[in-house]
């Protein structure tokens, strides 16, 4: 199962790599990372997106909130959330293929934001699984480069991460 | 008051009521030395090597339930320290490391002594800190103390950078009484809902047993738990890291359990339907194969880390929260008289269990004219009259030592169980001679694990501690040789040193007294000596069969009723 574990941290050097350095010390996989410091400067958010059984992931989360710079922490997948990605993608657009790209790009919401004679850099944002669909719409030998931020959450309504 | 880096340090520790500090200088900690050198509460006790100083520590820690103190400097001073910081972690025993660190501006430019302690010590340590502002000293102190002794202990290690003692650099010193970290709450109540249903099952149970460990000790909880047993009228049995917590000579006691338990204590785990875990961790040394580990039974676990229960083995119902406070609870519930225990039943149970116990799975060919190691250890116990602390170091001679030496309080057997660090037993029991001047101390070895810290024998003359070293000197590194016999048909690749010391004469030279004993009748007098000699270090040198085994055994992906047994011990099924 996929589990996206949402972490406040405290914004000290070294918080980091105790979060990382635990997952390869006990063989857990971490499918993406993203941290930046939070409206509390003395505060960072990780978003870390694992995959495992519930006892693994029940495990992590204990030796994540083990960790002295970890405050709290919580699984968005367990409940209702909003999921977001950044994706930027660079392609080869030539001839017909231009206006088909264009026209992709509009369809997933996505915005050109780089123009030469041969390429664009489209930014595309959302879910995991919409990214994925975008880049399975365009044509394979035209795509080369794909950078990803990795998936940032927040639960829905009044609930949420916080002191 | 206006104090320099180094100055604060001290104070730091002074303030702390530390009164041991186990060290080794070097360039980025000669601040702190000079500080050390001007006052005389906080004693330094001077290592020959930065691994002895750790082990020292912990071995106090142990002893005390106090937190050990490290100085060791920068680089090598710091990697040297390592192996001690990991054994303590593996324990969860309190200490404090303080590390002399590259001055600040020289950080990461690969300077004199550098390395990055604070990175290669991170998987092993409960937390760390690099102090970069000598006005931080102070408050990292405080909390490196708070978080190394509450919760599950554990070391911490303070980094600090040469500039950061600097004596030229005076600011306003005041030790903070408490701190607090909004990422760290300590100190857990057991949820009394779940220590109720808990009970409940418990006096239901038919086939119970307590399954207790380290975190007894660890948690100060001992006479609670022995009230409890006794109300309760259950077996107990003990992990190697929970002796002591409960009297080895009580009726109620079966001995310790796992790889190297008893054969009723093992057994009574396999048959059990209601295993009631205190404080221990369902270590693998413990459970054996998890498939086959207590098919029946209903699993209660009390653990102060969550992260502790449901890891290796699920558990039916958790309470975390401090060992002693749990008990106590329980022993509120049953004294009010809302629960009462039925000893009915249990009648069969215990029937079943004294005949386990009654196949003397510990005995041993007391004919041979051998020495064999378990007499020693049963002597050391008479002479000693079960009152000695025993440290040990990592091998056969550990597990004898558990196994003969019957511990009746807590904190008295001493030994590295996670990490199994040989070279752990001699600097521990320098440490924990420290801590108890009066007591009789014993450090139970083999040839092969005193070798690893041998040179603190130097140490120990020049701190007046006198220990008394028990090498069980089978010519092998012996706890090895016996995995080759049963797994690899006696193929002994490198497990025999062609050449070991005249130990006689190192301890002499070293300032000593040595004795050599291969005559089985010269055990006896040798300990008594040796124990008579209250002001001396002495190093017993005994000379024990080499092929000698640890029984019983649970080999590598067996199960708990699938021990190995010493040669010629009948049980009911082999008669069935
Ligand atoms: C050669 C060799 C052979 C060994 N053979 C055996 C063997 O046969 N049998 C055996 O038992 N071990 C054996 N060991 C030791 C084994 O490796 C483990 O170290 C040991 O079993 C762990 O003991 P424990 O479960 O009591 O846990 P500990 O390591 O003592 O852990 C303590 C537990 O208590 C918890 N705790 C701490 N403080 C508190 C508190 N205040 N309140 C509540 N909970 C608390 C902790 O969170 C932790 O879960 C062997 C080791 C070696 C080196
Ligand atoms: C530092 C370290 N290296 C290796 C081991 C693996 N090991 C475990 S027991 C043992 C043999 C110990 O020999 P000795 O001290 O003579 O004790 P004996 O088993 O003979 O009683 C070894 C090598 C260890 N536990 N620690
Ligand atoms: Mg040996």
């Amino acid at each position: 199962m996929r589990h996206i574990l949402s972490i406040l941290m405290e914004n000290e050097a070294g918080a980091l790599s105790r979060v990382a350095g635990l997952f390869s010390a006990r063989g857990y996989n971490i499918e993406s990372l993203t941290v930046a410091p939070t409206e509390d400067p003395s505060m960072s958010r990780m978003t870390l997106v694992t995959r495992g059984t519930d006892e693994v992931v029940e495990q992590i989360t204990k030796q994540l909130n083990k960790l002295i710079d970890v405050v709290k922490l919580i699984d968005l997948a367990e409940s209702a959330h909003i999921e977001r990605e950044i994706m930027l993608v660079k392609v080869h657009a030539q001839g017909s293929y231009r206006e088909e790209v264009k026209r992709l790009a509009e369809i997933f919401r996505g915005s050109i934001i780089d123009v030469t004679a041969s390429s664009f850099i489209i930014e595309v944002t959302g879910a995991q699984d919409k990214l994925d669909a975008f880049l399975n719409a365009l044509e394979e030998q035209s795509v080369f480069e794909v950078v990803r931020s990795g998936a940032t959450g927040i639960s829905r309504g009044e609930k949420g991460l916080h002191l | 008051m206006e104090l320099s880096g180094a100055e604060i340090l001290v104070q730091s520790l002074k303030d702390e009521g530390v009164e041991y500090i186990f060290g080794y200088p070097g360039g980025s900690v000669l601040h702190i030395y000079d500080a050390l050198f001007k006052q005389e509460e906080v004693k330094h006790v001077l290592v020959r090597h930065e691994q002895g100083a750790t082990h020292s520590a912990d071995g106090y820690a142990r002893a005390t339930g106090k937190p050990g103190v490290v100085l060791v400097t920068s680089g090598p001073g710091a990697t040297n320290a390592v192996t001690g910081i990991a054994t303590a972690y593996m324990d969860s025993i309190p200490m404090v490391v303080i590390s002399g660190q590259t001055p600040t501006p020289m950080i990461g430019s690969d300077a004199f002594q550098e390395v990055d302690t604070v990175g290669i010590t991170r998987p092993c340590v409960k937390h760390n800190f690099l102090v970069k502002d000598v006005r931080d000293i102070a408050e990292t102190l405080k909390k490196a103390f708070y978080i190394a002794t509450t919760g599950r202990p554990g070391p911490v290690l303070v980094d600090i950078p040469k500039d950061v003692t600097d004596p030229a650099v005076l600011v306003s010193y005041e030790y903070p009484s408490k701190v607090s970290l909004r990422s760290y709450n300590p100190s857990v109540k057991g949820h009394k809902g779940q220590i109720k249903k808990a009970l409940q099952v418990m006096l239901a149970a038919r086939r119970p047993i307590l399954y207790t460990g380290g975190g007894v000790i660890l948690g100060e909880a001992s006479e609670e738990l022995v009230s409890l047993t006794k109300k309760l009228g259950f077996p107990i049995t003990n992990t190697l890291m929970g002796l002591g917590s409960y009297p080895a000579t009580d009726r109620q006691f079966i001995g310790m359990l796992g790889m190297h338990g008893t054969y009723e204590a093992n057994k009574a785990m396999h048959e059990c339907d209601t295993l009631i875990a205190i404080g221990s961790r369902f270590d693998d040394r413990v459970t054996g194969k998890l498939s086959e580990f207590c098919p029946d039974a209903t699993i209660i676990h009390v653990d102060i880390d969550p992260a502790s229960i449901s890891k290796n083995v699920k558990v039916d119902i958790p309470i975390v929260g401090e060992v002693k406070g749990v008990l106590k609870e329980m022993l509120k519930l049953l004294d009010n008289g809302e629960f009462t225990p039925n000893p009915e039943l249990t009648v069969k149970w215990w029937e079943r269990i004294e005949k386990w116990r009654s196949y003397n799975c510990l005995e041993y060919d007391r004919k041979s004219t051998l020495i064999k190691p378990q007499y020693v250890v049963e002597q050391l116990y008479e002479v000693t009259k079960g009152e000695a602390y025993v440290t040990s170091d990592v091998g056969q001679h550990q597990m004898y030592a558990a196994q003969y030496y019957k511990f009746n309080k807590p904190r008295r057997w001493i030994n590295s169980g996670g990490l199994g660090t040989m070279g752990f037993g001699l600097p521990a029991a320098i440490g924990v001679k420290l801590a108890h001047p009066d007591a009789d101390v014993a450090c139970v070895t083999g040839e092969g694990s005193i070798q690893m810290c041998i040179q603190e024998l130097s140490t120990a003359l020049q701190y007046k501690t006198p220990v008394k070293i028990i090498n069980l000197n089978n010519g092998y590194l012996g706890m090895v040789r016996q995995w080759q016999e049963f797994t690899y048909e006696s193929r002994y690749s490198h497990s025999y040193m062609d050449t070991i010391p005249e130990f006689m004469k190192l301890a002499e030279s070293y300032g000593h007294v040595g004795m050599r004993i291969d005559k089985k009748e010269d055990v006896r007098g040798a300990l008594e000596e040796a124990f008579a000699l209250k002001d001396r270090t002495v190093f017993l040198d005994f000379i024990t069969d080499p092929t000698e085994n640890v029984y019983p055994m649970i080999e590598a992906g067996k199960g708990h009723h699938e021990m190995r047994l010493a040669p010629g011990m009948i049980t009911d099924e082999d008669l069935a």
